[in-house]
């Protein structure tokens, strides 16, 4: 009786293992394979279409991180937008779900509108913001100039300075709602007798934030703070569709400059240039965990 | 004190940002372009259907609507199969052999898609697979592959060990303990996921822009990104092909809005 079991039981091990098959080979064969040759692809001046090319050691990496200023100045642009999309989308995202976190039928209304961004495609979320920031007719210009502040119109898109900042905001406009749900998960894990207590010991609202609110949502925080990190380093339709068809410099990124490389045929500075952004998002997601997990 | 009047304050000024663009597109779609610029808040006064007319005819969206259609389908219906099944195995498979299969897929959420774009469009072009839909199915499913397995795995290994044992016991192979336990209980979780990986599909530019060549094969996000070319500051038609890539979207979203939070926000988790 038992060995019959058990003999089934190890037949039914061995039928279980065809389970991953499908996963497996499509996995292993279109993404980690082609992940694995572009470190062949990267030591080459391969352009794509010829039979032959030469292996140039590492003279890819070293143009990179030497000789090339649009890819430095697309570096650039990426760290700007990092940061300030980091540090905004998370007080927002913060600020909307304390205000949200209790469930009315209000704030799930709420909740929801602030939400629906984050499903439209990233090349709508460009048009229409494309329109808000046109210097002629656009919406920003227009209210400005219905409400007499005539002088604060600009050009937007079009500063270099500034363009980076623009999109910025259209990437908050877009995820923040997204990150609001995160807190409000993690908001609603925290137990009100904290609260209620506090409230006892005569702390004030601010208090209670800072001792309460601020570090039992830390989980929480960190996975906002990872999460929108690791997607404004790699925004990428957003640009295509506001900045054109390839971006000028003022809103290169590296994700973009990746791909008008290949655009270009230089197959292998592309795949050079893709692992460099590889690994920048494996060491700034390394370097934030530590820090959240020092601060937590 | 101070706090009670600044609540709604921020709340509704951050309602109005996300209100107004979006109102402006929509009312857009039924305007000329000098309506537009001289008055963008206020209802279409003499509405007309033109912009959507040119949107399909000349900006080719019809075409592209049923591409996407096909692509995203495909690209959900394959990952949906193909991930619940890999799921299955990493939380029934005895062992470390569960674990290793579930790490394996699941770093490729780590990886930026950009990554492996050269060698990948290499490899696509070499089996014919560029510039066809069935190659942006297998695309699609390949890279929202750790997405489902990372939800789907994470649920199938609530379902208790019992359940199974009781159908081993009447001699049930993984085959019909998959049919028969966890499919049907895993059905939430596969509703999730099919949303969430809908909305990744239906919206992904990457691959098209990268393996579509020809007209008739390109996808509503690449078909949308064509229109700065040809109509660059043609508002109105821009926000009719806006309005007609998410409909289907936003008609879902408010449907199953409940599903939608899960899946996103799951998501996210994976960092």
């Amino acid at each position: 009786m038992s060995s019959t079991r058990s003999a089934r039981s190890r037949r039914a091990t061995r039928a279980l293992w065809l389970f991953p098959v499908p996963a497996l080979a499509l996995y292993l064969f279109f993404f980690a394979y082609p992940t694995a040759q572009a470190v062949q692809y990267a030591l080459t001046d391969w352009d794509g279409y010829s039979t032959t090319y030469d292996n140039v050691g590492l003279r890819n990496f070293t143009e990179l991180a030497t000789g090339d200023d649009v890819f430095r100045n697309a570096a650039e642009n990426n760290l700007k937008l990092t940061v300030t999309v980091v540090l905004a989308q998370t007080a927002l995202a913060l600020l909307l779900a304390l205000y949200l976190v209790r469930t009315t039928r209000a704030s799930t209304l709420l909740r929801a509108l602030f939400f629906l961004p984050t499903v439209l495609s990233s090349v709508s979320v460009a048009f229409v913001w494309r329109f808000v920031y046109d210097p002629d007719g656009g919406l920003l210009n227009s209210g400005l100039r219905a409400v007499g502040l005539d002088s604060w119109q600009s050009v937007y898109l079009g500063n270099p300075d500034t363009a980076v900042f623009w999109l910025a905001v259209t990437q908050v406009w877009f995820h923040a709602g997204q990150m609001m749900v995160v807190y409000v998960a993690g908001l609603q894990a925290i137990p009100r007798e904290l609260y209620e207590a506090a409230e006892l010991d005569g702390a004030g609202r601010w208090d209670s934030f800072r001792h309460i609110t601020w570090p039992l949502v830390a989980p929480a925080t960190g996975i906002v703070v990872a999460y929108t990190t690791v997607q404004s380093f790699k925004a990428f339709d957003l640009v295509l569709g506001l900045g054109g068809n390839p971006p000028g410099p003022a809103l290169d990124l590296l994700s973009t400059r990746v791909y008008t490389t290949f655009s270009n045929n230089e197959f292998g500075y592309a795949a050079a240039q893709s692992l460099v952004f590889m690994a920048l998002i494996a060491l700034l997601t390394w370097v934030q965990r530590r820090a959240l997990r020092r601060a937590a | 004190m101070l706090h009670k009047t600044i609540r709604p304050v921020v709340l509704l000024l951050g309602a109005a940002a996300v209100v107004l663009p979006l109102l402006v597109v929509l009312f857009g779609t039924f305007k000329t372009l000098p309506q537009l610029f001289d008055s963008p808040l206020s209802p279409p006064g003499s509405p007309t259907l033109d912009n959507y007319r040119r949107a399909v005819d000349e900006g080719g969206l019809g075409a592209a609507f049923t591409n996407s259609l096909v692509v995203t389908a495909g690209a959900v219906l394959l990952t949906l199969v193909v991930a619940s099944l890999a799921a299955f195995f990493c939380a029934r498979m005895p062992g470390r052999a569960g674990w290793a299969v579930f790490g394996v897929l699941v770093a490729g959420l780590a990886v930026p898609a950009q990554a492996a774009i050269v060698p990948q469009y290499v490899l696509f072009d070499r089996l014919g697979l560029t510039d066809s839909l069935l190659g942006l199915v297998l695309v699609d499913t390949t890279m929202t592959l750790p997405t489902a397995v990372f939800i789907l795995g994470a649920f199938l290994r609530t379902i208790p060990e019992e359940l199974y044992e009781a159908a081993e016991l009447d001699g049930a192979g993984p085959l019909r303990a998959f049919r028969s336990i966890a499919l049907p209980l895993t059905r939430p979780a596969l509703a999730t996921t099919g949303i969430f990986l809908f909305v990744m599909d239906w919206n992904d530019l990457l691959y098209p822009l990268l393996f579509v060549r020809s007209q008739e094969h390109r996808t509503l996000p690449l078909a949308l990104l064509d229109f700065q070319g040809e109509f660059l500051t043609q508002y109105p038609l821009l926000f009719a092909g806006v309005v007609i890539a998410s409909a289907p979207v936003v008609v879902v979203y408010v449907l199953l809005q409940r599903h939608f939070v899960s899946g996103l926000t799951a998501g996210a988790v994976r960092g």
